[in-house]
């Protein structure tokens, strides 16, 4: 087994360290600290948060990548990259069937020519394979799943308020029955979902036969990737020429606002689309860059992000020059600046701590945005590589299903309901967020 | 005021010098006209001779910037900057990758992007604030809590969602409506309802929880309390006061996007086969027209730069303390 390091697992990595880092420094600091505390102390807050921590679980076990070794002599390892995620879940990769079957199925979804029976439904290959002939017992064995399922769940929710006790004496004022009630139901759905997984294809499989369960939660890391990576790189250049535009003033300043309003001025998804364009090319054009497919993939992806990013910068870089300007006038920064304290001591020690207020903000309310637009990009054709798996392939791949008779609608359902869970988890938490850091709303 | 406006206009051009700039940069830099014509070429077909034949077609065959080879003038104006760059600001386009004329088809398309853009700009905006001053007044109540719910649960919905659901049920499953097409005049109406519907809907719970929020701004305000100590019913309160005082920000929010209706959406024309500028814009990335793009991306550019003039202008007429000099 060899260790495969992509760029974006390494940003994504470095950006969850960030995050820890951040915390380190927010607990250390009284106003932070008590911002946090309100998010902590709101039953929504925390529920949301336990929801986007689940999903960040996912995308952090689906970011882990290797390559397997080969059996035989010498070193020769297998040129697909998988992640933990994927080991994890290896009974729903490799178990594909024929083509389309519907959730729980035992019968394919289309008629074929069997041979001696004429036509009609054939048998799936994997879903229902235990019951043999008995398929009498289909309703029974998946009742009988579900119950098994629902007991296991409770017991390990149960196992988990055990565990949170503890938490719970240490910082008794948090909202921890929200924390373990979304544990709690978590638990009574995914039991039951890992107890059918075994024997059959919960959500149905796709049109090659692929297990949609499976597809979904590789969308997760997918859609988290473009909601945090994109501010991460553009979080750096708003913050620095902000603040710069907002302190320095005369020519730094009109120069700075030129490049933004500039920018602005493009319409997004016209910019983001000729950016693209041109990136395709790019990466069209020199093939010899990348030495596996995933790579190519993740280049695209990472290019993706960096066109994101570079399109929704101006937005926060003017909020924060506008912010800036008010506190260059402030006694403080004044008294600062009397005592000879330097430019860029001021920027880093006074301004910019008084600012993250609004980063934050900016933040968590970008990042619902973020996962809806990948869906529309990867319809329209210029969002992540079509081989990519995330929740714009899958809608896209099952928009012409519908036209089908009778329908198949399981793939773009389970799309959008992963889709609707992660995005009103992040806008309730952004909320919650907002509310807490906004000196406007502060009572 | 007219001088303000002079002043403005001549600030658009540094604006649109950029815009072009960087559009230039994106398709002719960071690719050479080679890259693409091996794209368009398609891998078999490339020879070195096809490419000279593909870029001489489409004029990609001159200098970048500066063309040695020309006389006088022509060294600047027979190069790729000049003839693809610059003559957009006089609303040339040229002709696309294919070979039809931009200008012509834009012409042709503004009708039916028109046709959908504009409902959904007007039935949108009285949606939401309606809803949002509804909202407002049932204020504090599990109504108001119920609303916001159901506004942040709307805005967590995928855009297609609403249209893919939208186009399953009422056009599949009821058969109310064409499932997409478009047609000339009258007839386009029923072409037309479906999306309208749909995009209002998936663009309410975004605007109605901003407005509120505007609202709820405005109402704390003494002015608010003023006119209910004299005995002001709150419908009047609502509708004479706080709503002409929020015009501000709800103003700054839809003048803007009056001018790119011309633009029409994206996904919507996509989804329903309407033949309007978006669904031009969606051929052209498909088929990796870089002409029609680059064209498609300047004028966004200008119809936003109106939009942002028109907002101005439109503060003077919505608040009369406000005189732009």
């Amino acid at each position: 087994m060899k260790f495969v390091l992509l760029w974006s697992d390494f940003l994504f990595f470095l950006l969850v360290a960030g995050g820890v880092i951040f915390g380190l420094w927010a607990r250390r600091v009284e106003h932070q600290r008590a911002a946090w505390r309100k998010v902590g102390q709101s039953r929504v807050g925390m529920a949301a948060a336990t929801v986007l921590v689940l999903f960040l679980a996912v995308a952090l076990l689906d970011s882990v990548h290797y390559r397997e070794r080969l059996p035989g002599e010498g070193e020769h390892y297998a040129v697909e990259v998988r992640s933990v995620l994927d080991a994890l879940l290896t009974p729903l990769r490799t178990r594909p069937e024929k083509t389309y079957s519907a959730p729980l199925a035992t019968h394919s979804f289309a008629k074929e020519n069997i041979a001696g029976e004429g036509r009609d439904f054939p048998r799936l290959k994997f879903g229902g394979a235990h019951l043999g002939e008995a398929l009498s017992r289909h309703g029974a064995d998946i009742a009988l799943r579900c119950a098994q399922g629902l007991g296991l769940g409770a017991v390990a929710g149960l196992a988990l308020w055990l565990a949170g006790l503890p938490l719970r004496r240490r910082a008794p004022h948090l909202a921890w029955d929200a924390v373990f009630v979304t544990l709690g139901v978590f638990c009574l759905i995914a039991g039951p979902l890992a107890m059918l997984a075994q024997g059959y294809h919960v959500l149905g499989t796709d049109k090659v036969g692929q297990d949609v369960l499976y597809l979904t939660l590789k969308s997760i890391r997918t859609g988290l990737l473009i909601g945090t990576l994109t501010t991460l790189i553009m979080l750096p250049a708003a913050i620095f020429l902000g603040i710069l535009a907002g302190y320095a003033g005369g020519w730094i300043d009109d120069v700075i606002q030129y490049l933004y309003t500039t920018l602005n001025s493009i319409p997004g998804v016209l910019l983001i689309a000729a950016a693209v364009l041109m990136m395709q090319v790019m990466i069209d054009t020199h093939p010899q860059w990348f030495s596996t497919s995933a790579e190519r993939a993740d280049a695209r992806l990472l290019a993706l992000c960096a066109i994101l990013g570079l399109t929704s910068w101006t937005g926060l870089c003017r909020l924060l020059r506008g912010e800036t300007l008010k506190l260059r006038e402030l006694e403080y920064v004044q008294a600062a600046r009397a005592l000879g304290v330097s430019s860029g001591r001021i920027l880093t020690r006074h301004i910019l701590p008084n600012v993250m207020h609004l980063v934050i903000i900016a933040i968590v309310m970008d990042f619902s945005g973020l996962v809806l637009a990948e869906a529309v990009l990867s319809y329209v054709g210029i969002g992540v590589d079509p081989n990519t798996i995330s929740f714009g392939t899958m809608i896209n791949t099952a928009r012409m299903e519908l036209a089908r008779e009778p329908m198949v609608w399981w793939s773009l359902t389970a799309a959008f309901v992963f889709m609707f869970v992660l995005v009103l988890a992040a806008n309730l938490f952004a909320d919650v967020v907002r509310d807490a850091f906004d000196p406007r709303l502060a009572r | 005021m007219l001088a303000y406006l002079i002043r403005r206009l001549l600030y658009a051009v540094p604006i649109l010098i950029g815009v072009n700039v960087i559009t230039f940069a994106l398709f002719f830099v960071v690719n050479t006209p080679d890259d693409m014509a091996r794209m368009q070429l398609g891998v078999k077909h490339v020879t070195p001779e096809a490419i000279e034949k593909w870029k001489a077609e489409r004029g990609y065959d001159k200098p970048l910037f500066w063309n040695a080879a020309a006389s006088g003038a022509g060294k600047l104006t027979e190069t790729i900057f000049f003839e693809k760059s610059l003559k957009m600001f006089a609303l040339d386009f040229g002709r696309a990758d294919d070979g039809r004329d931009i200008a012509r088809e834009i012409r042709q398309r503004m009708g039916p992007s028109l046709a959908v853009a504009v409902p959904v700009f007007v039935l949108g905006l009285f949606a939401a604030i309606s809803f949002a001053l509804l909202l407002v007044y049932f204020r504090a109540t599990y109504l108001d809590f119920a609303g916001v719910v159901l506004c942040v649960a709307m805005m967590s919905v995928s855009s297609l969602f609403y249209i893919i659901g939208g186009q399953w049920l009422v056009a599949k499953v009821w058969h109310l409506v064409p499932i997409s097409g478009y047609g000339e005049g009258l007839s386009a109406a029923k072409f037309i309802v479906l999306p309208v519907v749909i995009s209002v809907l998936a663009g309410l719970g975004a605007s109605a929880r901003w407005y509120r929020t505007i609202f709820l701004e405005e109402i704390t305000r003494d002015y608010v309390r003023t006119a209910r100590a004299k005995g002001l019913s709150e419908r009047l309160v609502l509708f004479r006061h706080v709503l002409r005082n929020a015009l501000i920000p709800i103003l700054t929010g839809a003048v803007v996007l009056i001018p790119s209706l011309f633009m029409g959406s994206l996904l919507i024309e996509a989804f329903f086969g309407i033949p309007g500028l978006g669904s031009y814009t969606i051929e052209a990335i498909n088929a990796q027209d870089f002409a029609v793009v680059r064209a498609m991306v300047f004028i966004g550019s200008a119809l936003y730069i109106l939009g942002l003039l028109l907002t101005d202008i439109s503060y003077t007429i919505a608040d009369p303390r406000i005189r732009l000099q």
